[in-house]
C-alpha cells in the first residue's frame, strides 16, 4: 500500500480523481531529485521567500520564565508572514512542470491561500481559492490580500463554513476540473501524495533548525514545539529531528474552549481513528462517524483531523500532542509581542503557550525551539474583539 | 443468480436513490414501495454523511437536513428490516468510508448483510483502497460496487476484473447532481467495461430527464437517479410520495424504451 504511515494515510478519494494524484505522485518522484528543479526552488526560497528563515534567541523570554533557553524559529519573517509559502513555491512550481495553468487552494486563516496567491502571480498561473464564508469574515484582510495578488475567492457557505468545508469545496472543484489544474493542498494532509510532498518542502525549516543551533550552541535542542491543525509546520521543524530520540517533539493543538467541551479542535485529546479528506488518521467525530463541528479562536488550527504523519508519530510515542485553550493562546501573543515585541499567529501562540509552561520546569541548559509558523498582523482584530475592544482593520 | 443480477433482468435497469430520513425515515420507507410499484428495479439508500465530498449542492442539503432531523445508522438499518417485512427488491447502501469504518467495518457489514442489504457503494473507497472493505463484504455475501470515471481510462481494466454486483459508471467530471448535457462518451467507458467483465453497467451522476435517461440506458444496463429525486424530495417535503413516485415511472418508461447501441 502506498503512502501509509503506518496504519494512517493512503488515498480514499472518488475515482474521478485517482488518476490526477497518480500523475501527481509520478511528476513528484521524477522532479524531487532533479538538480534543476531544486536549484529553482532553492532560489526561490532564497530570493523570493527571505530564507534560510533566523533563529533568533528570546533572551527576554527566556530570564522571565527562568529555565530553558528559548529560540524562536523565525517563519514569520517569510515573505506572504507565514510558512506557509515554502510548500505552495514547491506546488507551484511542480505543477508549472507538470503543464498545469490553474491551481485550487483551500484555505482557513488564509494564510496558505494568500501564499498560493502569491506563488500563482508569480508564476503566472490562474488561482482560485475556496475559503469558509465563517474564516472570510474573521479574516477579511486576507481576503482581500488574495483578490489584491488576483485571486478569485470563493465563500464556503456548506457544513460549518469553516476549514474543513474548504477542503471538502476545493476537492469537489478538483473533481469539475482535472487536466489543467493542479490542487495546491496546504497542509500534510489529504491523500496521499499531498502529506508526503508538503512534508518534504516544509523539512527545510528542521533542516535550518539544527544547522543553525549547531552553529550557536553546538548541541541540538531538548525540545521543538509547534502548533497543529492538519500539522503542515509542526512536520516542517520535526522532521530532520525525528531521528534524534534526545529531542522532545511537541505539537500543540487547538483545545478552543477545553477539551471537556463540544468546542474544541484538539483532535489527538478528543479524536477517534476515522477516514476522511482522502486519509485515515485521527478525527474528531460522533460514534456513527459524523465529523465534528470544532472550535478554535484560530481559523488556521480549526479542523477536524490530523495529518497521518503526526497520528503516526504520535502511535509510535515518538512525538507528544497537547491541547491549548484559546484563553492560554491569547495570553501567549499578549506576552510575546510585550516580552520580545514580536507579534506571533494566534496560531503560533498556541506554541508558545505550552513552552511558558515548560521551560521553567527545565534546566537552564536545556534548549527549547518555538516554531514561530506566522506572523499576527491578520489576528490582531479577532484578539482585540475577543479582549471585547472593536477596532477597524 | 444473486437479487442484484435479477434487478437486471426486466429491460434496463431504473435504480433511483434515496437520502434516507429526509424529510424522514417513514416518507424514505413509504417511497421504497412506492418507488417498487412504479418500476424501480434497484434502490440505492444513503445513510447521511457529514462531509459528502462526492456529492452537490442538492444532496449535501439532504444530508444536512437528515442528520439534524437525528437520523443515524441504527436508525436506518431499523427502517430497513421493517422496509424488508414487505418487500425483496433489492437494495444497496450507499454512503462515506467513515460512516462504516467508524461503525466497525465488520459490524456494519455483517449487520447490513443480517437484515437484508444486497450491496453497499462508497464513493471514496477507490480501487487501491478496496481491500479492507471488500474482504469484509466478500465473507458476509455484500457486493461491493466499483465505480468508474470520466478519467479513469487504462484503470477501467483492473476495475471491471474484480467488480462486485454491478459497476456504477459516472458519467461526467465532478459532484452529483443535474446537468443540462452529458459530454463524456459513456459508450466507451461501458465497452471497455465489457471487455474484461459481463458485469452489469449502470450510468448515475447529472441524469434528471426521460430523454437523458433513454439515452444513457442505451449505452448500458441501467441508470441511476439521485439529485432530480432529492430535490422533490426536499421541494415537497412529507408529501413527496406521490411526486416521486410519478417520476419513476416516467424515467423508468424512458429507460426500457432505449434501444442497445
Amino acid at each position: 500500500m502506498s503512502g501509509r504511515f503506518g496504519t494512517h494515510g493512503g488515498q480514499y478519494i472518488p475515482e474521478t480523481l485517482m488518476n490526477a494524484v497518480i500523475e501527481l505522485e509520478e511528476a513528484y518522484n521524477h522532479y524531487k531529485d532533479d538538480p534543476e528543479f531544486n536549484r529553482e526552488l532553492t532560489e526561490l526560497f532564497n530570493d523570493y521567500a527571505g530564507r534560510p528563515s533566523r533563529l533568533y534567541f528570546a533572551k527576554r523570554m527566556t530570564e522571565d520564565l527562568g529555565g530553558a533557553k528559548i529560540y524562536l524559529k523565525r517563519e514569520d519573517l517569510n515573505h506572504t508572514g507565514a510558512h506557509k509559502i515554502n510548500n505552495v513555491l514547491g506546488q507551484v512550481l511542480l505543477a508549472k512542470k507538470m503543464g498545469k495553468t490553474r491551481v485550487i487552494a483551500e484555505t482557513g486563516a488564509g494564510q496558505h491561500g494568500v501564499a498560493t496567491a502569491t506563488a500563482a502571480a508569480l508564476m503566472d498561473m490562474e488561482c482560485e481559492v475556496f475559503m469558509g464564508k465563517e474564516d472570510t469574515i474573521r479574516q477579511a484582510l486576507n481576503v482581500y490580500r488574495m483578490r489584491l495578488l488576483g485571486a478569485q475567492v470563493h465563500a464556503v457557505e456548506s457544513g460549518t463554513g469553516t476549514l474543513k468545508d474548504a477542503v471538502s469545496e476545493t476537492l469537489r472543484e478538483w473533481t469539475k476540473r482535472i487536466d489543467d489544474t493542479h490542487y495546491v493542498l496546504g497542509s500534510v494532509m489529504g491523500p496521499h501524495p499531498f502529506p508526503t510532498i508538503v512534508r518534504d518542502f516544509q523539512s527545510v525549516i528542521s533542516k535550518e533548525i539544527k544547522e543553525q543551533l549547531m552553529e550557536k550552541e553546538g548541541k541540538l535542542p531538548d525540545a521543538v514545539l509547534a502548533c497543529v491543525g492538519g500539522g503542515s509546520n509542526a512536520i516542517g521543524a520535526f522532521y530532520h529531528f525525528i531521528g534524534d530520540e534526545s529531542v522532545r517533539l511537541i505539537g500543540c493543538e487547538a483545545a478552543g474552549r477545553g477539551v471537556n467541551t463540544a468546542e474544541t479542535a484538539a483532535t489527538i485529546a478528543t479524536g477517534r481513528l476515522g477516514i476522511f479528506h482522502g486519509m485515515k488518521s485521527y478525527f474528531c467525530q460522533d460514534e456513527y462517524g459524523q465529523i465534528a463541528p470544532v472550535y478554535s479562536i484560530s481559523a488556521g488550527l480549526d479542523y477536524p483531523g490530523i495529518g497521518p504523519e503526526h497520528a503516526y508519530l504520535y502511535d509510535k510515542g515518538r512525538a507528544e500532542y497537547v491541547p491549548v485553550t484559546d484563553d492560554e493562546a491569547v495570553e501567549a501573543f499578549e506576552y510575546l509581542a510585550k516580552i520580545e515585541g514580536i507579534i506571533p499567529a494566534i496560531e503560533s501562540a498556541h506554541a508558545v503557550s505550552y513552552a511558558m509552561k515548560l521551560a521553567p520546569q527545565m534546566r537552564k541548559d536545556q534548549i527549547i525551539v518555538i516554531n514561530i509558523s506566522g506572523r499576527g498582523d491578520k489576528d490582531c482584530a479577532a484578539i482585540a474583539r475577543y479582549r471585547g475592544e472593536d477596532i477597524h482593520e | 443468480m444473486s437479487k442484484i443480477q435479477k434487478a437486471f433482468e426486466n429491460g434496463k435497469a431504473f435504480i433511483p436513490f434515496l437520502t434516507c430520513g429526509d424529510p424522514s425515515l417513514e416518507v424514505t420507507e413509504k417511497l421504497v414501495y412506492a418507488m417498487e410499484e412504479a418500476g424501480a428495479d434497484l434502490i440505492e439508500l444513503g445513510i447521511p454523511f457529514s462531509d459528502p465530498t462526492a456529492e452537490g449542492p442538492v444532496i449535501q442539503e439532504a444530508n444536512m437536513r437528515a442528520l439534524s432531523g437525528g437520523v443515524t445508522t441504527d436508525k436506518i438499518f431499523d427502517m430497513v428490516r421493517r422496509i424488508r417485512k414487505n418487500t425483496q427488491i433489492p437494495m444497496v447502501f450507499m454512503t462515506y468510508a467513515n460512516v462504516v469504518y467508524s461503525y466497525g467495518t465488520e459490524r456494519f457489514v455483517k449487520t447490513a448483510a443480517e437484515i437484508g442489504m444486497d450491496g453497499l457503494i462508497l464513493p471514496d473507497v477507490p480501487f487501491e483502497e478496496k481491500e479492507e472493505f471488500s474482504s469484509v463484504c466478500d465473507a458476509h455475501g455484500l457486493a461491493l460496487v466499483s465505480l468508474i470515471a470520466p478519467t479513469s481510462h487504462e484503470r477501467i481494466a483492473t476495475i471491471a476484473a474484480s467488480a462486485g454486483g454491478f459497476i456504477y459508471c459516472v458519467s461526467s467530471l465532478g459532484v452529483t447532481g443535474v446537468r443540462t448535457e452529458i459530454t463524456t462518451d459513456v459508450g466507451e467507458m461501458v465497452r471497455l467495461v465489457r471487455e474484461h467483465s459481463s458485469i452489469p453497467c449502470a450510468i448515475g451522476f447529472g441524469i434528471s430527464t426521460p430523454e437523458q435517461a433513454k439515452r444513457m440506458a442505451g449505452y448500458a444496463d441501467g441508470v441511476i437517479v439521485g439529485s432530480a429525486i432529492v430535490k422533490l424530495c426536499g421541494q415537497y417535503g412529507a408529501d413527496c410520495v406521490p411526486h416521486v413516485a410519478e417520476y419513476v415511472k416516467a424515467m423508468k418508461e424512458a429507460a426500457i424504451s432505449a434501444e442497445a447501441h
